[in-house]
């Protein structure tokens, strides 16, 4: 045993000792935002201690179909992804970003709704989530404009990320190089789950200060052999993009019939880019009060798949959903490299899994890029 | 001070408890407007000029004609409420049948009531200005078209799939999860995906949304097991008289009497 361990890295979490995590993070102040099962769905909800944790749970994911089992395992984070992580917390699906309140004098005062919030640790965020972070900020907070509402959050939380023991059947994040290992930052806290407890390393100075104080000891060379094993077992996976960075040939073929297939395939619903952890757009509206002495300017969620999305003028753009599914997939995949230096898809199969007909992006991409007319 | 009235027509009412179960924005409203007929709540004269008028129900009998007729003559702006002023209701679904046969087999003196054999939307007979979906609108619906009225601004149009609502509400998705038929891809939203975030699905009280591809989303149902009576149902259930909704229907009508 001696050989096999090394006393001087103290990284190990025995599994009963799990809670103390929660309690230094609620101890330093932070609210708990972590796994469980709700709706028969993995979702991020606030979260106080280990019973709360989707125990056991796997999630199994095909074009169109999500469903949950108990495998009876002890491990907490064997399920892949559910349909949101961060994004909702971060970017809100609707919020009020500022208030205009009438005067007896009938003047206006404006304030912005925008408060300080408290900081949230998220527990159990993937390597695709972390890439689809770096994507939402470089959209939020970088440029001349920078969204103070988002940034308010951001600089809030405290990430404790997994690597991925296994991967869904809609995983693809190893082909678009977000996955299924957290590499680079990003992240505070990085653990790796085994049967038994966590090999748990920090990524950050505010992750070091949360790392002293748990009660850790010495991991072995075996069990970091058997985390590797893992990694590699969930890189075999059955989806895939055939490059990084399809711009040039996406762009090339924006006549290509197989816009015209999914026109009749495609409900046009937006579910897709709302699952999406990188889709940004949005609207916004105005929510007066009935005396129409106060209103509210409410931004939320958008979609490239509503006809408000490409409204000009008493005209819209985009009538119709062939071209509506071509300005989201030539857009996250193609123009996005122009705007943000890289493809906007890091992987996770969220669009797959919670299209209501299992429309399958890998699929169309393939004939899309491949030259096949008929798929 | 700008006049209201709220009509009624073929309906169950529901819609004008909108007005009803506001609460204390109803005293606001009746210091804002002044609301000069309104039977549900006591005031009626029917004949009364308006600035706005809200109409609920089909029109479904004789008198419905005339009577919508003057509507529209002594109403500046026209808001139709509920899916049977807007798309016929679910007596619409009489079009679909032998309406006269239906009175037939329930009334013992048939020939005593007078009905049309359709039931059919406001707008088939007259101007509609603004059309608010739902069985039944919601209060909140009413109050932000009078409210915006009043600013001068038009309504907004609320056609967007219910999908997005469920995702804005973190709503996990029953058709996805549990293989539930939803009608949602294919409906439009405003009732804040009340049926799915109760873990059931939508049943299209809202009518179709913009843009609805009714036939991939019958192909799904299909293919969760719904024969084609049942897709069928599906799309009539409530929004019949919707063009949308009623040729996706009598498409997999068609389709089951083919099989």
């Amino acid at each position: 045993m001696s050989q096999d361990t090394d006393q001087t890295r103290l990284d190990y979490l025995d599994r009963p000792q799990f809670q103390s995590l929660l309690d230094v993070l609620q101890d330093a102040g932070f609210r708990c935002v972590g796994p469980q099962v709700s709706d028969h769905a993995i979702v991020f909800e606030e979260i106080s201690y280990v019973g709360q944790l989707p125990t056991g749970m796997v999630d199994r994911q095909g074009p169109g179909r999500y469903t949950l089992k108990d495998t009876g395992t002890g491990r907490f984070f064997y399920w892949v992804s559910g349909p949101q992580a961060l994004k909702p917390h971060l970017f809100l699906p609707r919020e009020v970003l500022w208030q205009v309140d009438r005067d007896d004098d009938g003047k206006l005062h404006f304030s912005s709704a925008c408060g300080q919030p408290q900081g949230v640790a998220f527990i159990g965020v993937r390597s695709c989530d972390l890439a689809a972070l770096d994507l939402l900020d470089r959209h939020f907070l970088q440029g001349d404009y920078v969204d103070s509402a988002y940034q308010s959050r951001r600089q809030q939380i405290f990430i404790i990320a997994v690597n991925c023991a296994r991967s869904a059947e809609t995983c693809f994040c190893h082909s678009t190089g977000d996955g299924p290992q957290v590499r680079g930052g990003g992240y505070d806290l990085l653990l790796s789950e085994l049967d038994e407890g966590f090999i748990i390393t920090s990524g950050s100075s505010k992750g070091d200060e949360i790392l002293v104080r748990l009660p850790l000891r010495a991991s072995t060379n075996q069990q970091h052999e058997q985390v590797r094993q893992e990694l590699v077992s969930a890189e075999q996976q059955q989806r895939s993009l055939p490059s990084t960075d399809l711009n040039e040939k996406l762009m090339s073929q924006l006549e290509h019939p197989r816009w015209d297939d999914l026109q009749e395939r495609c409900l046009s619903c937006g579910n897709c880019t709302a699952v999406c952890p990188t889709c940004f757009c949005h609207s916004e509206i105005d929510h007066p009060g009935l005396n129409g002495m106060t209103s509210e300017h409410i931004r939320e969620w958008d979609s490239c798949f509503t006809s408000g999305h490409s409204y000009i003028h008493g005209h819209v753009l985009r009538d119709d959903t062939r071209k509506r599914y071509r300005q989201w997939l030539t857009h996250k995949l193609a123009t996005w490299h122009d705007q943000y230096q890289r493809s906007g898809c890091v992987g996770c199969g969220r669009c797959i899994t919670w299209c209501p007909v299992g429309i399958d992006l890998t699929e169309e991409v393939a004939v899309i890029c491949g030259g096949d007319a008929h798929g | 001070m700008v006049s209201v009235a709220i009509h009624k027509f073929s309906s169950c009412d529901g819609c004008q408890l909108a007005f009803l179960n506001a609460g204390q924005d109803l005293i606001t409203l009746s210091n804002m407007v002044e609301i000069v007929n309104f039977a549900e709540a006591g005031i009626v004269d029917t004949r009364a000029k308006a600035d706005i008028a809200f109409v609920e129900g089909s029109i479904s009998t004789p008198e419905d004609l005339e009577r919508i007729s003057d509507i529209r003559h002594n109403s500046n702006y026209l808001i139709t409420i509920g899916a049977c002023a807007t798309a016929g209701g679910l007596q619409a679904l009489r079009n679909l049948a032998n309406g006269k046969e239906w009175i037939a087999d329930i009334y013992a003196t048939a020939d005593t009531i007078s009905a049309l054999p359709t039931s059919t939307p406001i707008s088939d007979h007259v101007k509609v200005d603004l059309e608010l979906w739902g069985c039944p609108v919601s209060t909140r619906q009413v109050f932000t078209a009078i409210r915006s009225l009043l600013f001068d601004v038009l309504p907004r149009d609320e056609h967007d799939k219910l999908c997005l609502e469920c995702k804005r509400q973190g709503v996990s998705c029953v058709m996805v999860t549990q293989g539930i038929p939803c009608m949602g891809p294919v409906t439009r939203t405003g009732c804040g995906a009340l049926c799915p975030r109760h873990g059931r699905d939508c049943y299209a009280c809202y009518g179709p949304a913009e843009n609805p591809n009714t036939d991939a989303l019958g192909k799904r149902f299909a293919g969760l097991g719904l024969v084609s009576g049942q897709i069928a149902a599906r799309f009539h259930f409530i929004n019949s008289a919707s063009p949308d909704f009623r040729q996706a229907g009598l498409n997999w009508k068609d389709k089951g009497n083919d099989g």
